[in-house]
């Protein structure tokens, strides 16, 4: 049988206190109270909106919109980044963009997420994963989707995986997520 | 470089909210203590202070910039210099340098490191979200950002490439709790079996809640001084416990930001720039990382810290260690998942790489004369977490590194008993100690050693 709730919802809110408990006077004994009170908590909400610029990357979230997977290589040494990144770490130099939408993935480690962050909380569960790219020295995370996340094995570890994308772009990394091939 | 002391710490109850107090008067309770414990007064000590390091890692989660100017005041050392560090989990562990640092270089006879966070101030799933943050908000976080989740992908690479098990990760998180059972400033003291961990709920594919540190409120501060700030402070009555504990050894490592950008070296590479001293010199450790390359292995992976691995080269160059299994006593180490404690073994080079988790089940970095319930197939070697780590003591992320080095401090003066009221995680003994804190999946590592002046010829 399952187990019966024992506790009741907990749930933030509730009335606007017009008057905190303090002592009627001020002499010494009563201010001396004051060092057992509780401590006040109070809610303060935090709200901001960012405009977030990819900058130099911008290209890679285009390159999602339009079905297509963008690395950057180093053009001398050929060394090539799954993420995007403007210059080589090695040499320093500018890197270029070449498309490796259609290379061959496998899957390097994974993970099924049963908690998280706020924001993704919802989404639980959720498989996380990072992908190898054939020719590509760097793996890329993403959401690898099409297993059961029940059923999670060691044995997805090198599976063939395939890009999939977002027909509606949400200009996210996310835009782009793998499923098996 | 000038000799360095640590002379005093003090370390706050971490518990899981302190709402009745503020982070500056939280820090106080520690600074107090420490002082405290110098047999000083208050006014006497902070004469005798020449400045400070302060250490915390989230403005979102004091909601406060500058958090650290007022803990400044508060303690009453304005207007004597001071600067923050930040650097995610390591912040406590870089702040602890800093502060040798300036005594180190002759710029300061007496420093007082001071950290804390107070993270009680949203749920559990905001702190994730802040922590998280401290992912690359343009290609990580947006994905699933959690932190649990990057490292139970290293995890399952880890188990994948090594072999290594859930009981095995398990066994590091009943080791740590029990030891905290007899810690008093922990906030975890329960006794778990690996059943227990493995049927706690599941937070990110293998590791369960029990293999995962906890959010914490808390502070921790330690006093450093030059010979010149240990006579000042014996001249004005300080009573400097002995043997004296001095720092041995520093170094610290980076690695990239996005853990899948992490470049992946050759066999070649890694034997000349990460492999220890220890590993260079063994023609069967030689063999046994050609076979791993053999077998497909690349260093780091993402089951390696290339950054623990650098700043334990550079720690243990400067304190002459070339064996570290062999000649520190005990580690404190960053142990925010049991599988990171396990990765943390191998970049320190108290076992091989590869080897973490039937290092981690052998026995070799559990307490002497404690039960744990564990059929242990070797001695104690070297106590790794005897305070309880992370994972029972909790962390409160800007304190956790300096909680390491007072506990650190009070194992190489033998007062574990006085200050835990309890002696039974005293290191018999323990001479030579190291402290090791750790960001991110591995991207600001800081490893210390300390040792005091008990001649061990």
């Amino acid at each position: 049988m399952a187990k019966l709730p024992d506790r009741r919802e907990e749930t933030l809110g509730g009335f606007i206190v017009h008057n905190i408990p303090f002592p009627i006077s001020t002499d010494p004994d009563a201010l001396a109270m004051l060092k057992l009170m509780t401590p006040i908590t109070i809610e303060q909400e935090y709200k901001i909106t960012y405009l977030h610029s990819y900058g130099q990357d911008s290209p890679w979230f285009a390159a999602l919109t339009n079905r297509h997977l963008i690395a950057s290589q180093d053009p001398e040494s050929g060394y090539t980044y799954a993420n995007p990144r403007g210059h080589h770490m090695a040499s320093g130099e500018e890197t270029q963009w070449i498309d490796i939408t259609d290379r061959s993935a496998k899957v390097h480690a994974f993970t099924v997420c049963y908690f998280g962050s706020e924001e993704f909380l919802p989404e639980t569960p959720f498989v996380l994963a990072l992908i190898e790219l054939e020719g590509v020295n760097t793996l890329l995370l993403t959401r690898l989707l099409g297993v059961d996340h029940a059923q999670a094995s060691l044995d997805w570890i090198g599976m063939d995986v395939r890009p999939q994308f977002m027909r509606n772009s949400k200009l996210k990394p996310t835009d782009v997520y793998f499923v098996p091939a | 470089m000038r000799p360095v002391y640590v002379v005093s710490g003090g370390v706050s109850k971490f518990a899981k909210a302190r709402p009745d107090k503020t982070f500056q008067a939280i820090v106080k309770e520690a600074y107090d203590y420490s002082i405290a414990d110098l047999g000083l007064d208050f006014a006497t000590f902070n004469g005798l202070v020449d400045g400070s390091v302060a250490s915390y890692f989230s403005d979102h989660f004091a909601r406060q910039l500058m958090a650290g100017i007022m803990v400044q005041d508060y303690l009453g050392l304005c207007p004597k210099p001071s600067h923050r560090v930040e650097g995610g989990g390591a912040t406590g562990g870089i702040c602890f340098q800093e502060a040798w640092k300036s005594v180190a270089s002759g710029l300061m006879d007496v420093c007082v490191a001071y950290g804390f966070e107070t993270m009680s101030h949203v749920e559990t799933w905001k702190g994730n979200e802040f922590i998280a943050l401290a992912s690359d908000s343009s290609f990580d976080y947006p994905v699933g950002g959690f932190y649990s989740g990057y490292y139970a992908m290293m995890v399952t690479r880890h188990m994948k490439e090594f072999g290594t098990t859930v009981e095995q990760m398990a066994s590091v998180s009943v080791k740590n709790h029990i030891n905290a059972y007899h810690n008093s400033y922990a906030q975890k003291r329960n006794r778990y079996t690996i059943a227990d961990v493995r049927n706690a709920p599941m937070v990110a594919w293998p590791l369960t809640r029990l293999d995962i540190c906890v959010m914490s409120d808390g502070a921790a501060v330690t006093v450093l001084a030059s010979e010149e700030g240990l006579r000042k402070l014996e001249a004005a009555g300080a009573q400097v416990a002995r043997p004296l504990v001095k720092v041995t050894g520093v170094g610290r490592g980076t690695d990239a930001m996005r853990m899948a950008d992490r470049p992946h070296v050759e066999y070649d590479d890694f034997m000349q720039n990460y492999a220890t001293e220890q590993e260079r010199s063994s023609d069967e450790t030689r063999s046994y990382y050609r076979r791993l390359w053999d077998h497909g292995t690349r260093y780091p992976g993402v089951h390696s810290f290339r950054a623990g691995r650098t700043a334990g080269n550079l720690a243990y160059k400067q304190a002459g260690i070339s064996d570290p299994l062999g000649e520190l006593d005990f580690v404190e180490l960053h142990d925010a998942y049991t599988s990171s404690e396990i990765q943390t073994y191998e970049d320190m080079g108290l076992c091989r790489y590869g080897e973490g988790g039937p290092f981690a089940a052998s026995g070799k970095a559990f307490m002497p004369g404690i039960d744990y319930g564990l059929k242990l197939s070797d001695k104690p070697l070297c106590p790794v977490n005897p305070s309880g780590g992370l994972i029972a003591c909790g962390h409160p992320v800007g304190a956790t590194g300096l909680m390491q080095a007072v506990f650190a401090l009070w194992q190489l003066q033998s007062t574990v008993g006085k200050h835990f009221g309890d002696n039974a995680l005293q290191v018999k003994g323990a001479h030579r100690g190291a402290i090791h804190s750790h960001a991110g999946t591995g991207t600001y590592v800081s490893i210390s050693v300390l040792e005091n002046e008990v001649s061990h010829g």
